[in-house]
């Protein structure tokens, strides 16, 4: 143990997950190649954001380590347990401890169920008694979202996109999770609420000491939250590092493109313009070698031939490019 | 949002939307009068549904008998009442048995991948047959007694149920609010009545109504062929089964509860048509 190392760097991760693949069977016999060898870290207490256009595989990686969907590989060590390898019944107990806030905020909570129903639920789940009490600590999960405590006696349909958005935070925090994945939580929010939601998300972080994973298809919101990110193409990780050094030394192409086509708060901030053309390769047929190299513009030839290593190139920071070395940045 | 058929909002007090729309207002109050005929007739009954009176038998409409008298001298519009009562009550139980049978099915078959293939299999195996012809065979296998005929006609519509129910699992079954649900480690039984049953009532709703409405009639339709519920029984069909002897002297006989049969299914239908519109949009809108 290096004394020269910060305290967070050294605590072992929350989360761990290892060679996480995800495999779908398509017609004819084929294979769907939605996440393939997937891995990262998570520390207690810190946000990772998961990165890429649609078809990246984020969400199916997300989901993969909660087991919504079942995995096809890889471990993911939660607190020292590979959550992979548990019964349905040992996974139950797990469930609580992580938790979800989803994309969509219409269609995550459901319509016939008031909200006290909805969050009651959640408390159910983890034994917590009916009675007074219960309906108190509802008032108190809504009140810690910002919502009204006699929001409570109403039904979905009453609420705008982020209030639900809201509801659905509070659904999550209901179990006291010690990690949420947030699926893309704003995307589908106006811009003036999406601020509200982040903040509010943020918030909730540091006073619950949260540890998120923040999947966004977008790398300027997650500049805002994210102590790391991991930036994924067609179900493989391209570059994952703290984002300090990911946004001001990206070094993968794909990770450059993100960034030029993200609007930048900063204007003087220089910024390489990259642009990508075509669309994602189907995920049923990958590119040999790296999976990036038809739309790369620093694809040569020998990109087809191996699939990159996720090289250290230094302080956390890990690109698949095999070009990476002959770059300056 | 995206055209499913399962509305993502809740519908408060579908009632008093559902009487706003003046063809489905007449069909409700229609058959408030008739369910309310049905459950004080024998207070409100001229005679006794019993009362046989050889004396004045076959006799037209008059105003001692209003709807006129049977071969047997009993009062029409005092049978009509009661046998409003058996074939009511029909109708509703077969309702309640079909939704049993089809709520269970559309959900495994739904819910469930692996069970999706041999559950829909049956569900089509069933629907081969047609209507009457099964409701026959079962009834003759089963006995032709009133709870027969609910079994019968029961396992005749429930495959129709199941559809209904299990189009709309398909659907639920991927909200995130399922997936949510499943997050937390709720049960999969809880998950299936709590979440996806809830929202599976409008459809099923719906078709519950137009079931009703086809129950009364292939119940009318089992009587009238002698497979169905006993002649001693008043039910509007038996009654005119009865009638049919007596056609050409004593057409009341067969007119009246073939008139209370076109206007309790008609009225069923304006309702069904209209909870239909109101709990599916995207079918309204394309009116």
């Amino acid at each position: 143990m290096s004394a020269v190392l910060p305290d967070s760097a050294k605590a072992a991760p929350l989360l761990s997950v290892q060679g996480l693949t995800k495999h779908f069977p398509a017609r004819n016999g084929r294979i769907v190649h939605a996440v393939e060898n997937v891995s990262f870290d998570v520390r207690r207490g810190s946000t990772v954001g998961l990165v890429g256009e649609s078809g990246s595989g984020k969400t199916t990686a997300g989901r993969a380590i909660l087991r919504l969907v079942e995995p096809t590989g890889g471990k993911a060590l939660f607190d020292g347990v590979d959550i992979f390898s548990l019964s349905a019944r040992e996974m139950r107990k797990y469930r609580q401890k992580l938790q979800i806030v989803f994309q969509d905020p219409f269609s995550s909570l459901n319509p016939r169920m008031r909200i006290a129903a909805i969050i009651g639920e959640a408390l159910d789940a983890r034994g917590f008694p009916r009675g007074k009490r219960r309906a108190d600590r509802v008032a108190e999960l809504l009140t810690l979202v910002g919502l009204s405590p006699d929001h409570a006696s109403r039904y979905p349909h009453e609420f705008s996109g982020g209030q639900r958005q809201r509801i659905g935070i509070a659904r999550a925090l209901a179990v006291e999770p010690e990690f949420i994945v947030a699926d893309e939580p704003v995307s589908a929010l106006d811009v003036s609420v999406q601020a509200q939601v982040l903040n509010l998300l943020g918030e909730l972080q540091k006073r619950l000491g949260l540890t998120l994973l923040f999947i966004a298809h977008d790398l300027s919101v997650v500049e805002y939250l994210c102590d790391e990110v991991v930036v994924m193409y067609l179900g493989r990780v391209m570059e994952r590092g703290p984002s300090r050094l990911l946004y001001a030394a990206p070094r993968h192409p794909y990770t450059k493109a993100l960034l030029a086509t993200a609007p930048a708060p900063d204007p003087t901030r220089r910024r390489t313009h990259v642009a990508l053309h075509g669309d994602i390769p189907s995920p049923i047929d990958p590119p040999s070698g790296c999976v990036f190299r038809t739309r790369c513009p620093e694809a040569i030839a020998a990109c087809a031939g191996i699939i990159p290593p996720l090289d250290h190139v230094g302080d956390g920071h890990h690109v698949a490019c095999i070009r990476h070395n002959e770059r300056t940045i | 949002m995206t055209a499913i058929s399962v509305p993502l909002q809740a519908e408060p007090n579908i009632l008093s939307r559902l009487i706003t729309r003046p063809t489905a207002a007449v069909g409700v109050a229609v058959l408030v009068v008739i369910v309310l005929a049905a459950i004080l007739a024998p207070a409100i009954a001229p005679y006794a549904p019993t009362k046989l009176s050889i004396a004045s038998r076959l006799h037209p409409p008059s105003l001692d008998h209003l709807f006129g008298t049977d071969d047997l001298g009993r009062d029409i519009l005092t049978r009509m009442l009661y046998a409003a009562r058996t074939s009511l009550s029909v109708g509703f139980a077969v309702v309640i048995f079909s939704s049993i049978i089809g709520i269970v099915l559309g959900l495994t078959s739904g819910f469930f991948k692996k069970l999706d293939a041999p559950v829909s299999r049956l569900i089509d195996a069933m629907m081969a047959f047609p209507d009457i012809l099964l409701a026959i065979a079962l009834v003759a296998a089963l006995g032709a007694t009133a709870v027969n005929v609910v079994v019968a006609l029961g396992i005749v519509y429930a495959p129709r149920l199941a559809r209904v129910v299990r189009a709309s699992t398909l659907v639920i079954r991927e909200l995130p609010y399922v997936e949510a649900a499943r997050a937390l480690g709720v049960p999969t039984p809880v998950i299936l009545v709590r979440h996806v049953l809830r929202n599976v009532t409008s459809p099923l709703l719906v078709q519950g109504t137009f079931i009703f409405a086809n129950a009364i009639l292939a119940e009318a339709g089992l009587s009238f062929l002698g497979v169905g519920i006993s002649p001693d029984i008043p039910t509007w069909g038996t009654m005119i089964a009865t009638g049919r002897q007596y056609m050409d002297q004593a057409g009341w006989i067969m007119m009246f509860p073939g008139a209370a049969i076109v206007i309790t299914v008609l009225s069923l239908q304006l309702v069904g048509d209209g909870l239909r519109d109101l709990l599916d949009p995207r079918l309204a809108k394309g009116i």
